[in-house]
């Protein structure tokens, strides 16, 4: 039943793989071209393992950004998987020695195959587990294999990052097949750019922020759904 | 040496952050404890809200008033889009876009 688990899940991890290697390899191209070696992008991808954070963070390091601004930012970004912790919540009980580690490696595509639950003749706990840590394998190997071959590249690299606007593109596009995500969607946009226009690129983040929660919060007492009664 | 410091605290920060919201379902509502009404609608809008947010956070230093006015820009995520909604495939998407977009601003827009 161990090998069988193991088996399902590295099949099931397979779109995964393809997908972090080529995004993972993008990031340490990125962060080659910043002038930081593959040692950093293995640190980056063991510690922090947080795909589109992980493009900011090469901005964050290259930019000189503040402590503050990096949390904020950090906060920011990566504010959705508040989400996916809510709705794992219950499949991750019992989880024991392993839960912290299925936690920390709960990222958007990990998310995708474990809020499936677990196929039928395998070990819950296992399979759950064989998925994060195979995820995560292939996105350390990615980033790595991305920080030495930039050395090695001789193509000239300059708009490598657009993969970063193009991987928030296609989630955005995958989210508004929702037809509850579009009035979201436009908030989020027409905020930002108001922001953008009245504090400047360098400052529009967080009234950015601030602006989307709070017309959100009028939106859902207006429509009902943020009603703290239940129904 | 100050400059590595530096960067390894930036990345401890991010670190620390991102296991923050990771686990703060889990460590808010252990056991059976109710998951209030609000927040479930936030974490069910913020998450689109904030993909869009972070484009224009991509797109924030592009000019539209001076050359090339974004044009790159736009016909890369033109690309991106198109490909998607015909495909449907991420990686497909992601990596034209981004093949387009290297293409033009090194050989087209220089």
């Amino acid at each position: 039943m161990n090998n069988n688990t193991f088996k399902t899940a590295f099949f099931d991890s397979l779109p995964v793989m393809a997908g972090y290697i080529v995004l993972g390899a993008a990031f340490g191209i990125l962060l080659y071209d910043k002038g930081y070696s593959f040692i950093w992008a293995f640190i980056m991808s063991l510690t922090i393992y947080a795909g589109s954070m992980q493009f900011v963070a090469v901005n964050l390091l290259a930019g000189g950004a503040s402590l503050i601004s990096c949390a904020v930012m950090t906060l920011l970004v990566n504010a959705r998987h508040i989400l996916y912790g809510l709705s794992m919540i219950e499949k991750y009980r019992g989880m024991g020695k392993v839960k912290p580690y299925l936690i920390f490696s709960l990222t958007d595509e990990t998310y995708a195959l474990v809020c499936r639950g677990n196929p039928q003749n395998t070990d819950k706990k296992k399979y759950y587990f064989y998925i994060s840590i195979l995820n995560q394998s292939y996105w350390i190997l990615g980033s790595v294999l991305g920080a030495l071959l930039g050395s090695a590249i001789s193509f000239n690299t300059a708009g490598i990052d657009f993969a970063m606007t193009a991987l928030f593109v296609v989630i955005f596009i995958e989210q508004l097949y929702s037809k509850s995500n579009i009035f979201p969607a436009i908030t989020g946009i027409a905020c930002s750019v108001i922001c953008l226009l009245i504090f400047k690129s360098q400052n529009f983040l967080i009234p950015s922020m601030l602006s989307i929660i709070a017309v959100l919060c009028i939106y859902g007492i207006i429509t009902g759904e943020a009603a703290s009664k239940n129904e | 040496m100050n400059n590595i410091l530096n960067d390894v605290f930036v990345i401890a920060v991010v670190s620390v952050v991102t296991i923050f919201t990771r686990a703060i379902p889990f460590i808010l509502f252990p056991g059976d404890r109710k998951i209030p009404k609000p927040i479930i609608f936030l974490s069910k809008v913020l998450p689109c809200s904030v993909m869009g947010m972070l484009i224009i956070y991509c797109l924030k230093d592009v000019s539209v008033i001076s050359a090339p006015y974004g044009i790159p820009e736009f016909i890369s995520i033109a690309v991106v889009v198109g490909l998607y909604l015909w495909k449907k495939n991420t990686l497909l998407s992601i990596l034209t876009g981004t093949v387009c977009y290297m293409l033009l601003i090194q050989f087209v827009f220089i």
